[in-house]
């Protein structure tokens, strides 16, 4: 048990917080320099492939996936428990010093950091009543009469330092818990949608090409909501004269519910349709050929591939086609292809793209016959397995243009419509997330800018000090945290209550001119 | 959808150089009053006690209790260098200011030349930072004159940065593509470019403390350290003054990676993805909010937090530099290739 209390001490003190919170710096670094696998898991498998031994030990303790493993869940962990020990004792002394009154005034105020010395005829009673009125309602004022005759006025100012310091950390602790919350509930879908009537698709898990759940939405928890996209009527590329990209639009009809009234919406790369709980995104887009395919036993068949950009800048990019022939008759015409939007010959006959841009176009194919459903290894659905497929030919298509080949196939190339890549993002949390960083800067703002600050003011009576002295007005000042500008500011406090004394009546003694400098 | 201006872009870029020119003379200007000015000797007899003043809305600095006007000295020739010395650090200022305003047409002439506004790859972001920090400095000399001889500190980090603008970071006007054209984009950058200048003034303020520190602790053996120490304002002043600086950025920084990460909902479907630039705005908070722990800190103050503080602008110019050059993201706007 004594050792439990220890270990909280601990655990509690700001020494460790510090160190934590350092840690949590030093354990992000590995995660912006090594590949993590829900970015790119493609890059992070090459890479541990590449450093053999040494990878699969990152990959181990889990440097591919730092912001899920588990050592860096510890060290947010404790600083979350540490953070919320530190708190609550804290919120709790603050409480008591906003329902305490302010400390009596010190003996001697002129011993303090800053302080200054008048005097007035008024009584003790009467400048107490000014001194108030002259700091006004943003002091937090008590009175006290001392067993000498003397007034004292106890102030004091700038409490919302530390309710800023705690809202800010409350604050912190609650968008910890809302991104927690945010992460079993969320869900993403993707969805390559074809322009044209009949690509469109529903808010269900089996209409997306990749899902990736919470655990919750996982567990079938979350009910997506019932929207659907049910027509890319257009979608737009437009580019600068240097082939820059300047607009992406995809121009959709959705549903609210499937039984509500049909309605459009322009869907841009910073402006998402938002609706009710799901946002739509344009992600990327492509280019789908569309071919006419004369199969091995006479029929015509008209299909249309998604085709996916492998190079972001000129836009080349590969796909397939399959197309199944009769079972058994190892007839299936499969077709794997490059589409160039810009074509330029690379050299040895391969075909490259000079521009994102579409100028009569050209499709490079080859042509496969045999049985498509290969060796049965997972493939990508934009590559066709040939493992059991004789390649029967290639050609270079530019629209219009038809290759025949043996067995009475022919491929055509009739065009092309381009695809939008959209994704459906579901967070119920980044609302309430948002307001939670609101009041984080909104405590930042009062921790940071507000400084705590003491004022006291003694009045003692006249003649107090020597018959027929004044009364006489001592005022001193301390600031609690970094004093800042304290010393102008009580300066110009000094000044006013100064400027508010009733002067003294110039006294013919000699003894009053020397007590009367101040 | 107009394209890029050439002649303007042209334009912009000499007026580029010709700012780094005239700051670059009025860098040399204010090295030469701190190394014959009167400033430095009068605080070396006297480290006054140090003052600290908050500019409206910026950030506060340090008034050392300096004389306005120079007191009766005897006629002795030194006195006659050092006002020598003080008008060219009056000439420094007019140069800085005219420096300031060729740098701020620059970016005016590039943001007509674009069309849009010009901090959307390195080297337009590392001009704007560039002319942030001359302005943050002019703004403190405005209320504080007497800082004035602490110019070439400043200046010397905005030159080299502007010259690596220039250079290496350079990428001609281009239009912004799809994913920068938003209304966040001056918001975010505006923000994060006013953060991160600041931090590198609180950074240079550090060094200087912790020079002086030192000076303080045990002087330094070689007497060209010794006099560049003697003459810098208190170490506490330096202190105190570039922990201002921070608790003026922080809050501005927290502001910026929040619009950020609202952009980046509008933009990528998430508000927050570890993509290594927010990784890398993640270690810079975190390491700010160290500091300003230390500094709250038994144990951990002066020096340590100083340390922890310069740890902190050494993660910015990771962010900038490495992580924009070398880590590629969905932040890969550089314009380098």
């Amino acid at each position: 048990m004594r050792y439990l209390r220890i270990a909280w001490r601990r655990l509690t003190a700001m020494r460790t917080a510090l160190v934590l919170l350092f840690l949590l710096a030093v354990a992000a670094v590995p995660g912006s320099l090594l590949p993590q696998r829900p970015l790119n898991p493609a890059k992070t498998a090459s890479y541990i492939a590449e450093h053999g031994a040494w990878g699969r030990f990152l990959d181990r303790i889990g440097m591919f996936d730092v912001f899920g493993a588990p050592w860096f869940a510890a060290i947010y962990l404790l600083l979350f428990v540490s953070l919320v020990g530190c708190l609550i004792p804290r919120i709790r002394v603050h409480a008591r010093a906003l329902a305490r009154k302010p400390l009596p005034a010190p003996r001697n105020l002129e011993r303090l950091p800053e302080s200054g010395r008048f005097e007035t005829s008024a009584t003790p009673g009467e400048y107490a009543a000014t001194a108030r009125e002259t700091l006004g309602r943003r002091w937090r004022i008590v009175q006290r009469a001392e067993p000498s005759g003397a007034v004292t006025l106890s102030a004091e100012k700038g409490y919302s330092r530390e309710t800023g310091n705690l809202i800010f950390h409350v604050a912190l602790l609650a968008a910890l818990v809302l991104i927690a919350v945010g992460r079993l509930y969320t869900y993403q879908g993707q969805r390559i949608v074809l322009q044209g009537a009949d690509n469109g698709f529903c808010n269900t898990i089996s209409q997306y090409d990749t899902w990736s759940p919470g655990r919750f939405a996982a567990e079938g928890k979350v009910r997506p909501a019932p929207f659907c996209i049910d027509e890319l009527t257009k979608f737009t590329a437009s580019y600068s004269a240097e082939g820059e990209p300047r607009t992406f639009r995809a121009d959709v009809v959705y549903r609210t519910s499937v039984s509500a009234k049909p309605r459009t919406a322009s869907i841009t790369v910073n402006h998402p349709l938002r609706l009710e709980g799901d946002r739509v995104y344009l992600i990327t887009h492509g280019f789908a050929p569309r071919l006419t395919i004369r199969m091995p036993d006479g029929s015509v068949r008209h299909d249309v591939e998604p085709f996916i950009p492998t190079d972001p800048t000129t836009f080349l990019s590969e796909g397939a086609f399959s197309q199944p022939g009769k079972d058994g008759a190892r007839q299936d015409i499969g077709i794997s292809g490059l589409f160039a939007p810009t074509p330029v010959d690379e050299g040895n006959g391969k075909i490259g793209s000079a521009s994102p841009q579409v100028q009569d176009p050209a499709l490079s194919i080859f042509v496969y016959e045999g049985d498509l459903s290969g060796s049965g290894e997972p493939h990508s659905v934009y590559s066709i397995d040939t493992s059991k497929m004789t390649r029967i030919g290639t050609a270079d298509l530019h629209i219009g243009q038809t290759k025949r080949l043996r067995d009475g196939v022919s491929v055509t190339f009739d065009g092309w419509v381009p695809w939008a890549s959209l994704q459906i993002s579901h967070d119920p949390a980044q609302s309430y997330l948002l307001i939670a960083a609101v009041a984080m800067v909104v405590g930042l703002l009062g921790s940071l800018g507000i400084r705590r600050r003491r004022l006291w003011v003694r009045i003692a009576p006249a003649g107090a000090a020597e018959p027929e002295s004044p009364t006489v007005v001592t005022v001193g000042g301390l600031a609690r945290s970094d004093s800042g500008h304290f010393p102008t500011e009580f300066a110009g406090l000094l000044e006013r209550l100064r400027g508010r004394a009733t002067p003294v009546e110039p006294v013919v003694s000699a003894d009053t001119i020397g007590a009367g400098k101040d | 959808m107009s394209g890029i201006n050439g002649s303007m872009a042209h334009l912009s870029d000499g007026l580029f150089t010709t700012a780094i020119a005239v700051y670059a003379g009025a860098m040399v200007g204010f090295t030469a009053e701190y190394a014959f000015g009167r400033v430095g000797r009068k605080l070396a007899v006297a480290p006054a006690p140090a003052r600290e003043l908050v500019g409206a809305g910026g950030p506060s600095v340090v008034e050392d209790a300096l004389p306005a006007d120079p007191p009766d000295l005897p006629a002795d020739p030194a006195v006659a260098r050092a006002s020598r010395a003080e008008r060219i650090g009056w000439w420094s200022v007019v140069l800085c200011v005219a420096g300031a305003l060729i740098h701020t047409s620059s970016i005016a002439v590039r943001a007509l030349a674009v069309d849009a506004v010009p901090w959307s790859n390195m080297y337009e972001f590392a001009s704007v930072a560039g002319l942030v920090g001359v302005l943050a400095f002019l703004a403190v000399l405005w209320r504080l004159p007497a800082l004035r001889y602490l110019g070439g500190f400043v200046l010397l980090p905005v030159i080299l940065m502007m010259f690596l603008a220039g250079t290496v970071l350079y990428s001609k006007a281009q239009p912004l593509v799809p994913a920068l054209q938003s209304y966040w984009l001056a918001i975010h950058v505006t923000l994060v470019s006013i953060a991160e200048g600041a931090l590198m003034t609180s950074a240079v303020l550090t060094v200087l403390y912790l020079v002086k520190a030192r000076h303080d602790r045990k002087p330094f053996g070689s007497e060209r350290l010794a006099n560049l120490a003697v003459k810098l304002p208190a170490a506490e002043s330096l202190d105190k003054a570039a922990y201002r600086v921070v608790a003026f950025s922080f809050p501005l920084y927290t502001v910026a990676i929040i619009c950020g990460a609202i952009w980046a909902e509008a933009a990528w479907g998430r508000y927050w993805g570890w993509d290594p630039k927010e990784t890398w705005a993640f270690i810079v908070w975190v390491v700010y909010a160290c500091y300003l722990h230390a500094r709250a800190t038994a144990g951990w103050k002066g020096r340590a937090a100083a340390w922890i503080n310069l740890t902190g602008f050494g993660a910015i110019t990771f962010n900038f530099l490495i992580v924009n050059i070398v880590v590629s993201g969905l932040h890969s706007y550089a314009g380098l290739s």
